[in-house]
């Protein structure tokens, strides 16, 4: 397999977008990409997205992207893994590289969620789960996440309290991010005093619904420009475990996540301790603390004393969700796993402003669809 | 649901049917087309046990469209050890605790859909000892 370096970036700015429709959004993250790569077009493009034919009632999402942006008649086609979609698109886009099959290819995750009332947006995610065992009992995404919650926090003998330094991190990372949906920052006691929405899981627990889009160009080593700041993929790696939560071996373990870093860590001959910056799939707080220990970035229920002690702030040993995370900068769902790597790409190159984790070279980054049942890993390599 | 999803499904459904695998002895939930373990295709329908306890749960402040409050979202291990999600069902969320015994019954799951079908299914309430 040949190296694939990211060249391009793009995005745009997380919000409820009212005025941009699900195609501008995508079209406008890839212009960005393109622009910044100093390409006009690419080999390939691939798009990740979960809910564009529930919400939109809009697939063939490859070639209405490549139609609005002129890029016809390139191979594209649409790549869903649920909430990894965005991390998944990345990596077909780097296969597509590595194999020889393409020299330049175009990876956008983009998600439009806002055009709907928050039941729809409910059974849209719910289908992240088994529809036929879970979702059709009852079982919302959120409450799925509750149990797991539950479970931790009765496995570890916490109580909901210890997860506020991951939210109180997260927002706070997002204050100085251009590109962030909420800028304001939250404070433990707001954290404390929001509602439940599947006990003992608070509203401040979940990454908020919104719209947004992210691209990367990527290309191989012969496909270099002197002007390109290339930053390497060293590893790709996606694992999967069981759709229904309840045939898992264990609810305080997310095995996806550990397989695919496992790989992605094999693949660069890396270890967790040579990542100097983590970009976790925060959709919830309680799968942050449990990708950190999958990771390999905390024993198995230590995340959340790591995080007392400051562990995961911008200036602790293992910055997380530097540019805000899912929780701060938003959760655009199948986007978010681009806006992962769109983000890690800018801090490697020193271009994360007031957010830089100073000298990062290497970077974990991972995107999840359903609770760690596909779980897509990347390490990226200044 | 749709009709024929929900007739498709009735073994688990309404009979908690899970499968042992003809080759390995296993039990698995929900049905699949081969075994978990040992990837044995001859599978036999084998009723579960309809007692067990609660392993998780969280009460669901917004209910999905065609559910309505209060809903208790449950994971309940089964006498024998399959897992499975449900609903709780004659009980209050304040009474809930892990490990609690439960047992099966069967409930109006939801109405749901354009053909407006009642879905009944399994339900977990306190089994009292």
């Amino acid at each position: 397999m040949r190296d694939v370096y990211i060249v391009g970036l793009g995005l745009t700015p997380v919000a409820e977008h009212w005025r941009s429709s699900l195609r501008e959004l995508g079209a406008l993250a890839i212009c960005a990409a393109l622009d910044d790569a100093g390409l006009e077009s690419a080999d390939s493009l691939y798009v990740g997205n979960m809910l564009s034919g529930h919400v939109s009632g809009q697939q063939n999402l490859g070639t209405l992207l490549a139609d609005e942006v002129g890029l016809l008649p390139i191979e594209a086609v649409k790549v869903e893994a649920a909430c990894g979609s965005g991390g998944a698109a990345v990596r077909s886009a780097a296969l597509a590289v590595a194999a020889g099959a393409s020299e330049r290819s175009i990876a956008v995750g983009v998600e439009k969620m806002t055009d709907v009332a928050a039941d729809v947006i409910a059974a849209g995610l719910a289908m992240a789960s088994d529809q036929d065992f879970e979702a059709s009992f009852g079982l919302s995404f959120v409450a799925m996440a509750g149990l797991l919650m539950q479970r931790y926090l009765y496995e570890t003998q916490r109580t909901r309290a210890d997860f506020a330094p991951l939210v109180v991190t997260a927002h706070k990372n997002a204050m100085t991010t251009e590109h962030a949906m909420f800028r304001s920052g939250i404070t433990t006691e707001q954290f404390l005093r929001s509602p439940m929405v599947a006990s003992p899981l608070g509203v401040l627990d979940a990454a908020p619904v919104c719209d947004g889009a992210a691209a990367v160009i990527v290309c191989s080593k012969e496909a270099l420009q002197p002007h390109h700041r290339p930053i390497q993929i060293a590893a790709s790696a996606v694992a999967t475990d069981t759709i229904a939560l309840s045939s898992r071996r264990s609810l305080t373990r997310i095995e996806a996540a550990e397989t695919s870093a496992a790989k992605a860590y094999a693949l660069a001959r890396l270890s967790a301790k040579d990542m100097h910056f983590f970009e976790p799939h925060d959709a919830f707080t309680i799968m942050t603390a449990l990708t950190l220990e999958a990771c390999g970035f905390a024993q198995p229920g230590n995340a959340l004393d790591m995080a007392a002690a400051g562990a995961f702030d911008l200036d602790g040993a293992l910055p997380i969700c530097t540019l805000g995370g899912l929780k701060g900068r938003g959760h655009p769902v199948g986007a978010s796993g681009t806006y992962q790597i769109v983000e890690a790409c800018m801090q490697l190159r020193g271009d994360a402003g007031k957010n830089q984790v100073p000298g990062a070279k290497r970077a974990l980054v991972q995107s999840i669809g359903g609770h760690g049942a596909v779980a897509v890993t990347h390490i990226l390599q200044a | 649901m749709q009709t024929a999803g929900y007739f498709r499904l009735e073994g688990p459904y309404l009979r908690l049917e899970g499968q042992r695998c003809d080759s390995c002895g296993v039990l698995q939930f929900p049905p699949r087309v081969t075994c978990r373990v040992c990837h044995g295709r001859q599978l036999t329908n084998q009723a579960l046990a309809r007692t067990g306890s609660v392993t998780s749960f969280s009460d669901v402040s917004n209910p999905p469209a065609g559910f309505s409050s209060p809903l208790i979202a449950a994971l309940v291990t089964l006498d024998g050890g399959i897992m499975l999600a449900c609903q709780l069902t004659d009980v209050d969320i304040d009474q809930v605790q892990i490990g609690m015994p439960v047992e099966m019954v069967t409930r109006l799951i939801a109405e749901t859909g354009p053909e407006g079908c009642l879905v009944y299914g399994y339900k977990f309430r306190p089994k009292f000892v």
